[in-house]
């Protein structure tokens, strides 16, 4: 079973990459952005069947390793 | 004194703080990152470097790698344990020190020589140390210290901040944080001052002739107090 994470800064953490992505869009035309925050993403491809049972360990993932909670959340996108 | 140097993949200053350690007095032994025990040690010492290739996060994958465990006991247990640049970036993401290091605030991989400030000598690192201002210095591209109010709140009340980065007369103002640091915090400590993690490099300022002296003033300092 794949299933997705997104991890994304939290918001009042400043993202000086989120910044320039900005800036160069702006430059590029597309002037109508209010803000760029740019994020990770993960797909684990895990052995375990259970739906429930694997969120939960993808849940310990992002909290022991996928994440840093001071500056990140993170969010489980449900297996399909 | 005895000391130990762990070495991950992708270390590289390993082997200058095991020059610098030496120099001043310590017994230093050098500690493969798969090892599981810490040789008998008064000062363990996370060098700079870049871990595992920076993957994730600085210091994500270091942090729980097999010899971390038995460093992390070792801080519990009231030991010395000191993190220079990508060792600070380690012992933030194992939570020894509060807080985390973000990429530097204008993109830029900074190498220069930076003054910091000595914020507090009640501490096995810095008491007696001759200087409050050390030259120091700093090469990374995430320095730039980041904590929740609340974290600021208690490091500020437990007197964690270690060393603040200002100029040559001890100064600290937003014109010489290089890197966007929360309140130019450069080195903080856990709340029992045991440990400290620290982004400039004193191991680099220990030969008057290639560099400067204030990091033989720390490592002198530093083995005097241990004693």
């Amino acid at each position: 079973m794949k299933i997705s994470v997104i991890i994304t800064l939290k918001k009042d953490v400043l993202d000086p990459q989120g910044k320039v992505i900005h800036q160069t869009l702006d430059g590029m035309g597309f002037q109508d952005i209010n803000e760029v925050r740019q994020g990770k993403y993960f797909e684990i491809d895990t052995k375990e069947t259970d739906n429930d049972k694997a969120k939960a360990k993808v849940e310990e993932m992002c909290k022991k390793l996928l994440a840093n909670l001071v500056i990140e959340n993170y969010k489980i996108i449900d297996p399909k | 004194m005895k000391s130990s140097v762990i070495t991950f993949p992708g270390s590289n200053c390993d082997r200058d703080i095991d020059v610098a350690l030496k120099k001043f007095g310590f017994k230093n032994k050098m500690v493969w990152h798969t090892d599981a025990e810490l040789p008998k040690s008064d000062l363990v010492v996370l060098p700079g470097g870049f871990s595992y290739g920076d993957y994730l996060r600085c210091g994500s994958m270091a942090s729980k790698s097999k010899i971390m465990q038995s460093v992390i006991n070792f801080a519990n247990s009231g030991g010395m344990v000191m993190g220079i640049c990508n060792g600070f970036q380690i012992l933030v993401e194992t939570g020894l020190v509060p807080g985390v290091l973000l990429r530097n605030k204008y993109l830029e991989f900074i190498c220069k020589n930076v003054f910091v400030k000595v914020n507090d000598k009640k501490n096995k690192y810095f008491k007696n140390v001759d200087n409050e201002v050390l030259e120091f210095h700093i090469a990374h591209n995430e320095g730039n210290y980041f904590c929740t109010n609340d974290q600021l709140k208690e490091i500020e009340d437990n007197n964690q901040i270690a060393i603040n980065y200002c100029d040559e007369n001890g100064k600290i103002e937003d014109q010489f944080n290089p890197n966007g640091s929360l309140k130019n915090i450069a080195g903080i400590f856990n709340k029992e001052k045991n440990v400290l993690g620290m982004m400039p490099h004193p191991e680099r300022m220990i030969d008057k002739s290639l560099s400067g002296e204030d990091g033989s003033l720390f490592f002198k300092n530093l083995i005097n107090n241990l004693k």
